[in-house]
Protein backbone atom coordinates (compact mmCIF):
# COMPACT_ATOMS: atom_id res chain seq x y z
CA UNK A 1 0.00 0.00 0.00
CA UNK A 2 1.33 3.47 -0.75
CA UNK A 3 0.09 7.02 -1.00
CA UNK A 4 1.13 9.80 -3.36
CA UNK A 5 -0.71 13.16 -3.41
CA UNK A 6 -4.34 12.08 -2.95
CA UNK A 7 -3.93 8.70 -4.66
CA UNK A 8 -4.17 5.65 -2.46
CA UNK A 9 -2.55 2.66 -4.14
CA UNK A 10 -2.85 -0.95 -3.09
CA UNK A 11 -0.51 -3.55 -4.59
CA UNK A 12 -1.97 -7.01 -5.03
CA UNK A 13 -0.98 -10.39 -6.38
CA UNK A 14 -3.02 -11.51 -9.42
CA UNK A 15 -4.93 -14.14 -7.44
CA UNK A 16 -6.02 -11.54 -4.85
CA UNK A 17 -7.51 -9.24 -7.47
CA UNK A 18 -10.98 -10.70 -7.97
CA UNK A 19 -11.72 -11.14 -4.23
CA UNK A 20 -10.57 -7.56 -3.62
CA UNK A 21 -12.67 -6.13 -6.47
CA UNK A 22 -15.70 -8.17 -5.42
CA UNK A 23 -15.57 -7.04 -1.83
CA UNK A 24 -14.96 -3.41 -2.80
CA UNK A 25 -17.98 -3.55 -5.10
CA UNK A 26 -20.40 -5.48 -2.94
CA UNK A 27 -19.49 -4.33 0.55
CA UNK A 28 -18.21 -0.79 0.02
CA UNK A 29 -20.10 0.32 -3.09
CA UNK A 30 -17.12 1.09 -5.28
CA UNK A 31 -17.44 1.50 -9.05
CA UNK A 32 -14.80 0.76 -11.63
CA UNK A 33 -13.66 3.74 -13.66
CA UNK A 34 -10.46 2.83 -15.38
CA UNK A 35 -8.23 -0.10 -16.24
CA UNK A 36 -4.82 0.52 -17.73
CA UNK A 37 -1.37 -0.95 -18.04
CA UNK A 38 2.18 0.26 -17.55
CA UNK A 39 5.46 -1.29 -18.71
CA UNK A 40 8.30 -0.66 -16.25
CA UNK A 41 11.15 -2.10 -18.34
CA UNK A 42 14.16 0.08 -17.50
CA UNK A 43 12.26 2.34 -15.10
CA UNK A 44 14.74 4.23 -12.94
CA UNK A 45 15.39 2.99 -9.38
CA UNK A 46 13.10 0.01 -9.83
CA UNK A 47 13.83 -3.17 -7.93
CA UNK A 48 14.69 -5.78 -10.60
CA UNK A 49 12.76 -8.40 -8.65
CA UNK A 50 9.52 -6.50 -9.21
CA UNK A 51 7.32 -7.55 -12.12
CA UNK A 52 7.75 -5.89 -15.47
CA UNK A 53 4.11 -4.92 -16.07
CA UNK A 54 1.52 -3.48 -13.77
CA UNK A 55 -2.20 -3.26 -14.45
CA UNK A 56 -4.07 -0.60 -12.52
CA UNK A 57 -7.75 -0.41 -11.61
CA UNK A 58 -9.13 2.96 -10.54
CA UNK A 59 -12.22 2.62 -8.37
CA UNK A 60 -14.52 5.32 -7.09
CA UNK A 61 -17.05 5.33 -4.32
CA UNK A 62 -19.68 7.87 -5.42
CA UNK A 63 -21.18 8.24 -1.95
CA UNK A 64 -18.02 8.98 0.02
CA UNK A 65 -16.03 10.36 -2.98
CA UNK A 66 -13.17 8.04 -2.10
CA UNK A 67 -10.88 6.67 -4.75
CA UNK A 68 -8.61 3.69 -4.57
CA UNK A 69 -6.16 2.35 -7.14
CA UNK A 70 -5.47 -1.37 -7.20
CA UNK A 71 -2.23 -2.38 -8.86
CA UNK A 72 -1.44 -5.90 -10.02
CA UNK A 73 2.06 -6.79 -11.15
CA UNK A 74 2.71 -9.46 -13.77
CA UNK A 75 5.88 -10.67 -15.46
CA UNK A 76 6.92 -12.34 -18.64
CA UNK A 77 6.96 -14.88 -20.20
CA UNK A 78 3.22 -15.32 -19.78
CA UNK A 79 1.72 -12.19 -18.20
CA UNK A 80 -1.80 -13.00 -17.16
CA UNK A 81 -4.38 -11.35 -14.89
CA UNK A 82 -7.91 -12.51 -14.06
CA UNK A 83 -10.52 -10.56 -15.97
CA UNK A 84 -12.85 -8.08 -14.24
CA UNK A 85 -15.54 -8.39 -16.91
CA UNK A 86 -17.77 -10.67 -14.77
CA UNK A 87 -17.91 -7.83 -12.22
CA UNK A 88 -18.07 -4.83 -14.54
CA UNK A 89 -18.86 -5.20 -18.22
CA UNK A 90 -17.14 -1.89 -18.83
CA UNK A 91 -13.77 -3.53 -18.23
CA UNK A 92 -14.19 -5.45 -21.47
CA UNK A 93 -12.69 -3.04 -23.97
CA UNK A 94 -10.15 -1.60 -21.55
CA UNK A 95 -8.74 -5.07 -20.95
CA UNK A 96 -8.75 -5.74 -24.67
CA UNK A 97 -6.75 -2.57 -25.15
CA UNK A 98 -4.17 -3.69 -22.59
CA UNK A 99 -3.94 -7.05 -24.33
CA UNK A 100 -3.51 -5.24 -27.63
CA UNK A 101 -0.84 -2.85 -26.38
CA UNK A 102 1.10 -4.99 -23.89
CA UNK A 103 0.21 -8.61 -24.59
CA UNK A 104 -1.11 -9.17 -21.07
CA UNK A 105 -3.72 -11.92 -21.16
CA UNK A 106 -6.93 -11.70 -19.14
CA UNK A 107 -8.25 -15.05 -17.95
CA UNK A 108 -11.96 -15.65 -18.47
CA UNK A 109 -12.28 -12.64 -20.72
CA UNK A 110 -15.24 -13.26 -23.04
CA UNK A 111 -13.70 -11.82 -26.17
CA UNK A 112 -9.96 -11.21 -25.96
CA UNK A 113 -9.00 -9.88 -29.38
CA UNK A 114 -6.97 -6.92 -30.56
CA UNK A 115 -9.04 -3.78 -30.52
CA UNK A 116 -7.08 -0.83 -31.89
CA UNK A 117 -4.30 -2.49 -33.89
CA UNK A 118 -5.12 -4.69 -36.91
CA UNK A 119 -5.49 -8.43 -36.35
CA UNK A 120 -2.34 -9.16 -38.40
CA UNK A 121 -0.16 -6.98 -36.19
CA UNK A 122 2.41 -9.14 -34.44
CA UNK A 123 4.03 -6.84 -31.86
CA UNK A 124 2.77 -5.07 -28.74
CA UNK A 125 3.31 -1.40 -29.50
CA UNK A 126 3.24 0.20 -26.05
CA UNK A 127 5.95 -2.04 -24.63
CA UNK A 128 9.10 -0.11 -23.90
CA UNK A 129 11.21 -2.30 -26.20
CA UNK A 130 9.03 -1.41 -29.18
CA UNK A 131 10.45 1.58 -31.05
CA UNK A 132 8.48 4.79 -31.48
CA UNK A 133 8.67 4.63 -35.27
CA UNK A 134 7.68 0.98 -35.42
CA UNK A 135 9.49 -1.89 -37.07
CA UNK A 136 8.46 -1.09 -40.61
CA UNK A 137 4.94 -2.50 -40.33
CA UNK A 138 3.42 0.53 -41.91
CA UNK A 139 6.06 0.62 -44.63
CA UNK A 140 5.61 -3.05 -45.49
CA UNK A 141 1.84 -3.12 -45.20
CA UNK A 142 0.36 -5.00 -48.17
CA UNK A 143 -1.17 -2.49 -50.52
CA UNK A 144 -3.74 -3.17 -53.19
CA UNK A 145 -3.45 -1.18 -56.38
CA UNK A 146 -6.30 -0.60 -58.77
CA UNK A 147 -4.82 -3.05 -61.30
CA UNK A 148 -4.48 -5.88 -58.83
CA UNK A 149 -7.92 -5.60 -57.29
CA UNK B 1 -14.47 -9.18 -43.37
CA UNK B 2 -12.08 -11.27 -41.26
CA UNK B 3 -13.77 -14.46 -40.18
CA UNK B 4 -13.27 -13.80 -36.48
CA UNK B 5 -14.80 -10.33 -36.38
CA UNK B 6 -18.12 -11.47 -34.98
CA UNK B 7 -17.46 -12.89 -31.60
CA UNK B 8 -20.30 -15.40 -31.88
CA UNK B 9 -19.94 -16.95 -35.32
CA UNK B 10 -21.71 -20.17 -34.43
CA UNK B 11 -25.33 -19.30 -35.02
CA UNK B 12 -27.62 -22.23 -35.66
CA UNK B 13 -27.80 -23.00 -39.37
CA UNK B 14 -31.60 -22.95 -39.47
CA UNK B 15 -31.68 -19.46 -37.93
CA UNK B 16 -28.81 -18.06 -39.89
CA UNK B 17 -30.52 -17.98 -43.27
CA UNK B 18 -32.87 -15.28 -42.07
CA UNK B 19 -30.10 -13.06 -40.71
CA UNK B 20 -27.98 -10.93 -42.90
CA UNK B 21 -24.90 -8.85 -42.22
CA UNK B 22 -24.48 -5.21 -43.02
CA UNK B 23 -21.45 -2.99 -42.78
CA UNK B 24 -22.21 0.42 -41.32
CA UNK B 25 -19.20 2.60 -41.97
CA UNK B 26 -16.20 3.02 -41.73
CA UNK B 27 -17.18 5.93 -43.94
CA UNK B 28 -20.77 6.85 -43.35
CA UNK B 29 -22.12 10.37 -43.06
CA UNK B 30 -23.82 9.62 -39.77
CA UNK B 31 -20.75 8.27 -38.00
CA UNK B 32 -19.12 11.68 -38.66
CA UNK B 33 -15.72 10.12 -38.16
CA UNK B 34 -14.24 6.77 -38.98
CA UNK B 35 -15.80 3.92 -37.09
CA UNK B 36 -17.32 0.73 -38.33
CA UNK B 37 -20.23 -1.37 -37.14
CA UNK B 38 -20.91 -4.88 -38.34
CA UNK B 39 -24.63 -5.35 -37.95
CA UNK B 40 -26.44 -8.63 -37.90
CA UNK B 41 -29.96 -7.98 -39.03
CA UNK B 42 -33.26 -9.73 -39.01
CA UNK B 43 -35.06 -7.72 -41.64
CA UNK B 44 -34.47 -4.21 -40.40
CA UNK B 45 -34.20 -5.19 -36.75
CA UNK B 46 -30.70 -5.34 -35.26
CA UNK B 47 -29.92 -8.66 -33.65
CA UNK B 48 -26.33 -7.89 -32.89
CA UNK B 49 -23.96 -5.02 -33.48
CA UNK B 50 -20.21 -5.51 -33.36
CA UNK B 51 -18.14 -2.34 -33.38
CA UNK B 52 -14.82 -2.50 -35.17
CA UNK B 53 -12.62 0.39 -34.18
CA UNK B 54 -9.00 1.44 -34.56
CA UNK B 55 -9.14 3.15 -37.94
CA UNK B 56 -7.85 6.39 -36.45
CA UNK B 57 -5.33 4.87 -34.07
CA UNK B 58 -2.34 7.21 -34.14
CA UNK B 59 -0.31 6.12 -31.12
CA UNK B 60 -1.00 9.22 -29.03
CA UNK B 61 -0.09 7.41 -25.82
CA UNK B 62 3.23 6.23 -27.26
CA UNK B 63 3.96 9.79 -28.39
CA UNK B 64 3.31 10.96 -24.84
CA UNK B 65 6.30 8.92 -23.73
CA UNK B 66 8.58 10.89 -26.06
CA UNK B 67 7.31 14.46 -25.81
CA UNK B 68 7.75 16.59 -22.74
CA UNK B 69 4.92 17.88 -20.57
CA UNK B 70 4.56 21.12 -22.52
CA UNK B 71 4.97 19.62 -25.98
CA UNK B 72 2.36 16.93 -25.42
CA UNK B 73 -0.36 19.56 -25.12
CA UNK B 74 -0.49 19.76 -28.92
CA UNK B 75 -1.26 16.03 -29.03
CA UNK B 76 -3.97 16.04 -26.37
CA UNK B 77 -5.71 18.80 -28.33
CA UNK B 78 -6.23 16.32 -31.11
CA UNK B 79 -7.89 13.68 -28.98
CA UNK B 80 -11.30 15.19 -28.48
CA UNK B 81 -11.00 17.82 -31.17
CA UNK B 82 -14.54 19.04 -30.51
CA UNK B 83 -13.46 20.53 -27.18
CA UNK B 84 -9.65 20.85 -27.26
CA UNK B 85 -9.19 23.22 -24.27
CA UNK B 86 -10.82 20.66 -21.98
CA UNK B 87 -8.18 18.10 -22.94
CA UNK B 88 -5.44 20.62 -22.24
CA UNK B 89 -6.89 21.43 -18.86
CA UNK B 90 -7.13 17.71 -18.06
CA UNK B 91 -3.56 16.99 -19.15
CA UNK B 92 -1.99 19.84 -17.24
CA UNK B 93 -4.22 19.12 -14.27
CA UNK B 94 -2.54 15.71 -14.07
CA UNK B 95 0.94 17.15 -14.59
CA UNK B 96 0.41 19.79 -11.94
CA UNK B 97 -0.87 17.22 -9.50
CA UNK B 98 2.27 15.18 -10.14
CA UNK B 99 4.58 18.17 -9.67
CA UNK B 100 2.47 19.57 -6.82
CA UNK B 101 1.98 23.00 -8.38
CA UNK B 102 -0.58 25.36 -6.87
CA UNK B 103 -1.94 27.53 -9.68
CA UNK B 104 -2.64 31.23 -9.25
CA UNK B 105 -6.29 32.25 -8.78
CA UNK B 106 -6.36 34.03 -12.11
CA UNK B 107 -5.05 30.97 -13.93
CA UNK B 108 -7.63 28.75 -12.25
CA UNK B 109 -10.41 31.09 -13.37
CA UNK B 110 -9.03 31.25 -16.90
CA UNK B 111 -8.90 27.48 -17.09
CA UNK B 112 -12.47 27.24 -15.84
CA UNK B 113 -13.56 29.71 -18.51
CA UNK B 114 -11.86 27.94 -21.41
CA UNK B 115 -13.03 24.59 -20.12
CA UNK B 116 -16.64 25.69 -19.87
CA UNK B 117 -16.51 27.33 -23.30
CA UNK B 118 -15.23 24.01 -24.59
CA UNK B 119 -18.10 22.23 -22.88
CA UNK B 120 -20.61 24.59 -24.48
CA UNK B 121 -19.13 24.06 -27.93
CA UNK B 122 -18.98 20.29 -27.45
CA UNK B 123 -22.61 20.05 -26.38
CA UNK B 124 -23.68 22.40 -29.17
CA UNK B 125 -22.00 20.17 -31.72
CA UNK B 126 -23.42 17.02 -30.19
CA UNK B 127 -26.99 18.32 -30.19
CA UNK B 128 -26.63 20.05 -33.54
CA UNK B 129 -25.04 17.13 -35.36
CA UNK B 130 -27.60 14.73 -33.94
CA UNK B 131 -30.35 17.01 -35.19
CA UNK B 132 -28.60 17.11 -38.57
CA UNK B 133 -28.54 13.33 -38.77
CA UNK B 134 -32.22 13.21 -37.92
CA UNK B 135 -33.02 15.70 -40.65
CA UNK B 136 -33.03 19.06 -38.88
CA UNK B 137 -30.39 20.92 -40.84
CA UNK B 138 -31.26 24.39 -39.57
CA UNK B 139 -30.68 23.45 -35.95
CA UNK B 140 -27.20 22.29 -36.88
CA UNK B 141 -26.42 25.63 -38.51
CA UNK B 142 -27.66 27.56 -35.48
CA UNK B 143 -25.29 25.53 -33.31
CA UNK B 144 -22.36 25.90 -35.63
CA UNK B 145 -22.85 29.63 -35.77
CA UNK B 146 -22.31 29.76 -32.01
CA UNK B 147 -19.29 27.47 -32.24
CA UNK B 148 -17.75 29.98 -34.66
CA UNK B 149 -18.00 32.65 -31.97
CA UNK B 150 -16.29 30.33 -29.50
CA UNK B 151 -13.53 29.67 -32.05
CA UNK B 152 -13.10 33.43 -32.25
CA UNK B 153 -12.38 33.42 -28.51
CA UNK B 154 -9.77 30.67 -28.95
CA UNK B 155 -8.21 32.62 -31.80
CA UNK B 156 -7.98 35.79 -29.79
CA UNK B 157 -6.53 34.13 -26.71
CA UNK B 158 -3.97 31.83 -28.31
CA UNK B 159 -3.67 32.59 -32.01
CA UNK B 160 -5.14 29.27 -33.14
CA UNK B 161 -8.77 28.65 -33.90
CA UNK B 162 -9.10 24.91 -33.76
CA UNK B 163 -6.34 23.51 -31.56
CA UNK B 164 -5.34 26.33 -29.24
CA UNK B 165 -2.57 24.56 -27.31
CA UNK B 166 -3.16 27.20 -24.69
CA UNK B 167 -2.23 25.77 -21.30
CA UNK B 168 1.30 25.31 -20.03
CA UNK B 169 2.74 23.66 -16.93
CA UNK B 170 2.01 26.16 -14.18
CA UNK B 171 0.00 28.57 -16.25
CA UNK B 172 -1.18 29.47 -19.72
CA UNK B 173 0.42 30.71 -22.93
CA UNK B 174 -0.75 34.34 -22.75
CA UNK B 175 -2.83 36.13 -20.20
CA UNK B 176 -6.40 37.11 -21.17
CA UNK B 177 -6.61 40.64 -22.54
CA UNK B 178 -9.63 42.89 -22.97
CA UNK B 179 -10.28 41.67 -26.50
CA UNK B 180 -10.62 38.08 -25.31
CA UNK B 181 -13.00 39.13 -22.58
CA UNK B 182 -15.08 41.11 -25.08
CA UNK B 183 -15.25 38.10 -27.37
CA UNK B 184 -16.42 35.94 -24.46
CA UNK B 185 -19.09 38.52 -23.64
CA UNK B 186 -20.20 38.36 -27.29
CA UNK B 187 -20.61 34.60 -26.98
CA UNK B 188 -22.57 34.94 -23.76
CA UNK B 189 -24.80 37.62 -25.25
CA UNK B 190 -25.71 35.66 -28.37
CA UNK B 191 -26.07 32.17 -26.85
CA UNK B 192 -29.53 32.56 -25.22
CA UNK B 193 -31.15 33.56 -28.51
CA UNK B 194 -29.48 30.70 -30.38
CA UNK B 195 -30.44 28.18 -27.70
CA UNK B 196 -34.04 29.31 -27.67
CA UNK B 197 -34.13 29.02 -31.48
CA UNK B 198 -32.60 25.57 -31.22
CA UNK B 199 -35.08 24.42 -28.62
CA UNK B 200 -38.02 25.70 -30.60
CA UNK B 201 -36.79 23.86 -33.64
CA UNK B 202 -35.88 20.59 -31.98
CA UNK B 203 -37.70 20.00 -28.72
CA UNK B 204 -41.17 20.62 -30.18
CA UNK B 205 -40.39 18.88 -33.44
CA UNK B 206 -42.62 15.82 -33.74
CA UNK B 207 -40.21 13.97 -36.05
CA UNK B 208 -37.24 14.56 -33.79
CA UNK B 209 -39.14 13.58 -30.66
CA UNK B 210 -40.51 10.40 -32.19
CA UNK B 211 -37.04 9.34 -33.19
CA UNK B 212 -35.27 9.96 -29.89
CA UNK B 213 -37.87 9.41 -27.18
CA UNK B 214 -37.68 5.95 -25.66
CA UNK B 215 -34.87 5.00 -28.04
CA UNK B 216 -31.64 3.52 -26.72
CA UNK B 217 -32.58 3.23 -23.07
CA UNK B 218 -29.60 2.77 -20.77
CA UNK B 219 -30.68 1.70 -17.29
CA UNK B 220 -28.96 2.98 -14.18
CA UNK B 221 -27.65 -0.50 -13.40
CA UNK B 222 -26.13 -0.87 -16.86
CA UNK B 223 -24.63 2.60 -16.70
CA UNK B 224 -22.74 1.62 -13.54
CA UNK B 225 -21.75 -1.78 -14.88
CA UNK B 226 -20.44 -0.24 -18.11
CA UNK B 227 -18.33 2.37 -16.27
CA UNK B 228 -20.27 5.31 -17.76
CA UNK B 229 -19.65 8.84 -16.55
CA UNK B 230 -20.66 12.33 -17.55
CA UNK B 231 -23.92 13.33 -19.28
CA UNK B 232 -24.47 9.76 -20.43
CA UNK B 233 -24.55 8.46 -16.84
CA UNK B 234 -26.42 11.50 -15.52
CA UNK B 235 -29.18 10.95 -18.09
CA UNK B 236 -29.57 7.47 -16.58
CA UNK B 237 -29.75 8.69 -13.00
CA UNK B 238 -26.11 8.19 -11.94
CA UNK B 239 -25.58 11.65 -10.52
CA UNK B 240 -21.89 12.26 -10.17
CA UNK B 241 -20.09 15.35 -11.38
CA UNK B 242 -16.43 15.86 -10.56
CA UNK B 243 -16.92 19.62 -10.58
CA UNK B 244 -19.33 19.33 -7.67
CA UNK B 245 -18.25 16.14 -5.93
CA UNK B 246 -14.47 16.34 -6.13
CA UNK B 247 -13.94 20.03 -6.90
CA UNK B 248 -10.78 21.02 -8.73
CA UNK B 249 -9.55 24.39 -10.04
CA UNK B 250 -11.89 27.16 -8.90
CA UNK B 251 -15.18 25.28 -9.16
CA UNK B 252 -16.13 25.66 -5.47
CA UNK B 253 -16.45 29.42 -6.11
CA UNK B 254 -19.28 29.08 -8.61
CA UNK B 255 -22.94 28.53 -8.16
CA UNK B 256 -24.29 25.94 -10.58
CA UNK B 257 -26.53 22.90 -10.72
CA UNK B 258 -25.85 19.40 -11.98
CA UNK B 259 -28.68 18.51 -14.34
CA UNK B 260 -29.79 14.90 -14.49
CA UNK B 261 -32.58 12.72 -15.79
CA UNK B 262 -33.74 9.23 -14.95
CA UNK B 263 -35.20 8.00 -18.26
CA UNK B 264 -31.86 7.08 -19.82
CA UNK B 265 -33.04 7.38 -23.43
CA UNK B 266 -31.55 9.48 -26.21
CA UNK B 267 -33.98 12.29 -25.48
CA UNK B 268 -32.86 12.44 -21.84
CA UNK B 269 -29.25 12.67 -22.96
CA UNK B 270 -30.09 15.62 -25.22
CA UNK B 271 -31.98 17.31 -22.42
CA UNK B 272 -29.11 16.89 -19.98
CA UNK B 273 -26.67 18.30 -22.52
CA UNK B 274 -28.89 21.29 -23.29
CA UNK B 275 -29.33 22.03 -19.62
CA UNK B 276 -25.56 21.76 -19.07
CA UNK B 277 -25.04 24.46 -21.68
CA UNK B 278 -27.11 26.84 -19.52
CA UNK B 279 -25.16 25.87 -16.40
CA UNK B 280 -21.83 26.37 -18.21
CA UNK B 281 -22.99 29.77 -19.42
CA UNK B 282 -23.75 30.73 -15.85
CA UNK B 283 -20.29 29.56 -14.71
CA UNK B 284 -18.53 31.51 -17.48
CA UNK B 285 -20.60 34.58 -16.61
CA UNK B 286 -19.66 34.37 -12.93
CA UNK B 287 -16.00 33.75 -13.77
CA UNK B 288 -15.79 36.70 -16.18
CA UNK B 289 -17.40 39.05 -13.69
CA UNK B 290 -15.11 37.97 -10.84
CA UNK B 291 -11.90 37.33 -12.78
CA UNK B 292 -9.12 37.91 -10.23
CA UNK B 293 -6.26 40.22 -11.08
CA UNK B 294 -2.63 39.41 -10.51
CA UNK B 295 -0.14 37.14 -12.23
CA UNK B 296 -1.40 34.28 -14.37
CA UNK B 297 1.60 31.96 -14.22
CA UNK B 298 3.17 30.55 -11.09
CA UNK B 299 6.15 32.65 -9.91
CA UNK B 300 9.34 32.27 -11.87
CA UNK B 301 11.19 31.23 -8.72
CA UNK B 302 9.28 27.95 -8.67
CA UNK B 303 10.96 26.99 -11.95
CA UNK B 304 7.93 25.39 -13.57
CA UNK B 305 6.36 27.86 -15.93
CA UNK B 306 7.90 28.93 -19.22
CA UNK B 307 8.31 32.72 -18.88
CA UNK B 308 6.63 34.99 -21.39
CA UNK B 309 8.67 36.61 -24.14
CA UNK B 310 8.94 39.98 -22.42
CA UNK B 311 10.50 38.43 -19.33
CA UNK B 312 12.76 36.20 -21.42
CA UNK B 313 14.19 39.07 -23.45
CA UNK B 314 14.37 41.70 -20.73
CA UNK B 315 15.47 39.94 -17.56
CA UNK B 316 18.30 37.62 -16.65
CA UNK B 317 16.12 35.32 -14.53
CA UNK B 318 13.64 34.96 -17.37
CA UNK B 319 16.37 34.11 -19.85
CA UNK B 320 17.91 31.51 -17.54
CA UNK B 321 14.51 29.99 -16.81
CA UNK B 322 13.63 29.85 -20.49
CA UNK B 323 16.97 28.20 -21.30
CA UNK B 324 16.61 25.69 -18.48
CA UNK B 325 13.15 24.63 -19.57
CA UNK B 326 13.67 24.57 -23.31
CA UNK B 327 17.06 22.82 -23.57
CA UNK B 328 16.42 19.11 -24.00
CA UNK B 329 19.11 17.97 -21.57
CA UNK B 330 17.78 20.16 -18.75
CA UNK B 331 14.14 20.84 -18.07
CA UNK B 332 12.11 20.48 -14.92
CA UNK B 333 12.45 17.63 -12.50
CA UNK B 334 9.56 15.38 -11.65
CA UNK B 335 9.18 12.88 -8.83
CA UNK B 336 9.74 9.22 -9.69
CA UNK B 337 6.14 8.35 -8.98
CA UNK B 338 2.74 8.05 -10.58
CA UNK B 339 -0.57 9.80 -10.24
CA UNK B 340 -4.14 9.50 -11.51
CA UNK B 341 -5.94 12.79 -11.99
CA UNK B 342 -9.26 13.38 -13.68
CA UNK B 343 -11.55 16.23 -14.60
CA UNK B 344 -15.14 16.42 -15.80
CA UNK B 345 -14.92 16.74 -19.57
CA UNK B 346 -18.01 17.33 -21.73
CA UNK B 347 -18.21 13.58 -22.34
CA UNK B 348 -17.48 12.37 -18.84
CA UNK B 349 -14.50 11.70 -16.66
CA UNK B 350 -11.32 12.44 -18.61
CA UNK B 351 -8.41 11.16 -16.57
CA UNK B 352 -4.71 10.65 -17.00
CA UNK B 353 -2.69 7.95 -15.33
CA UNK B 354 0.68 9.62 -15.45
CA UNK B 355 3.88 7.77 -14.57
CA UNK B 356 6.96 9.98 -14.29
CA UNK B 357 10.59 8.86 -14.27
CA UNK B 358 12.19 12.02 -12.89
CA UNK B 359 12.57 13.83 -16.21
CA UNK B 360 10.23 16.27 -17.95
CA UNK B 361 8.97 13.52 -20.25
CA UNK B 362 6.36 11.12 -18.96
CA UNK B 363 7.11 7.42 -18.68
CA UNK B 364 3.50 6.53 -19.43
CA UNK B 365 0.51 8.69 -20.26
CA UNK B 366 -2.51 6.46 -19.98
CA UNK B 367 -5.68 8.33 -20.93
CA UNK B 368 -9.10 7.39 -19.68
CA UNK B 369 -10.95 8.38 -22.82
CA UNK B 370 -14.70 8.76 -22.21
CA UNK B 371 -15.59 8.10 -25.88
CA UNK B 372 -13.81 4.73 -25.79
CA UNK B 373 -15.63 3.63 -22.69
CA UNK B 374 -18.98 4.98 -23.83
CA UNK B 375 -18.83 3.29 -27.19
CA UNK B 376 -18.96 -0.07 -25.41
CA UNK B 377 -22.49 0.87 -24.40
CA UNK B 378 -23.61 0.98 -28.00
CA UNK B 379 -23.89 -2.78 -28.75
CA UNK B 380 -25.89 -3.18 -25.53
CA UNK B 381 -28.49 -0.50 -26.15
CA UNK B 382 -28.87 -0.94 -29.91
CA UNK B 383 -30.27 -4.46 -29.59
CA UNK B 384 -33.76 -4.87 -31.08
CA UNK B 385 -33.78 -1.39 -32.52
CA UNK B 386 -34.09 -0.55 -36.21
CA UNK B 387 -31.29 0.60 -38.50
CA UNK B 388 -32.66 4.14 -38.44
CA UNK B 389 -32.19 4.26 -34.66
CA UNK B 390 -28.43 3.80 -34.98
CA UNK B 391 -28.14 7.41 -36.02
CA UNK B 392 -30.24 8.66 -33.11
CA UNK B 393 -28.25 6.64 -30.58
CA UNK B 394 -24.78 7.34 -31.99
CA UNK B 395 -25.60 11.03 -32.02
CA UNK B 396 -26.65 11.01 -28.38
CA UNK B 397 -23.54 9.11 -27.22
CA UNK B 398 -21.28 11.75 -28.79
CA UNK B 399 -18.52 9.40 -29.93
CA UNK B 400 -15.43 11.26 -31.10
CA UNK B 401 -13.38 8.76 -33.09
CA UNK B 402 -10.05 10.53 -32.56
CA UNK B 403 -10.51 10.08 -28.82
CA UNK B 404 -11.96 6.60 -29.30
CA UNK B 405 -8.88 5.32 -31.15
CA UNK B 406 -6.23 7.77 -29.99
Amino acid sequence: MSQFRDNLRVYLAPEQLIPALTSLRDQSGFQLLEVGGVDYLGYPRRDPAKPRFEVHYVLLNPDTHERVILKVGVSEPDPSVPSAVPLWQGANWMEREIFDMYGIRFENHPDLRRILMPEEFAAYPLRKDYPLRGRGERHNFPRLTRNES
Amino acid sequence: MPANLLDEPEIGAEKKEFHWTLNFGPQHPATHTTLRLVLELDGERIVKATPDIGYLHSGFEKLGEHLNFNQYVTIVDRKNYISPPMNEVAWHHAVEKLLDIELTRRCQYIRVIIGELARISDHLLCVGAAALDLGAFTAFLFCFNQRELIYDVYEEMSGYRFHPGYTRVGGVLHDFNDKVINRIRTVLASLPKALSDLEKLVLRNRIFLDRVRGVGVLTKQDAISLCCTGPLARASGVIYDLRKDEPYLAYPDFDFQVPYATEGDSYARFQVRLEEIYQSMSIVKQAIENLPTGPVNVPIAEKFAVPDKGTTYNSMEGLIQHFELIMPNRGLESPVDEVYAAIESPNGELGYYLVADGSQTAWRTRTRPPSFIHFQVFPHIIKDHLIADIVAILGSLNIIAAELDR
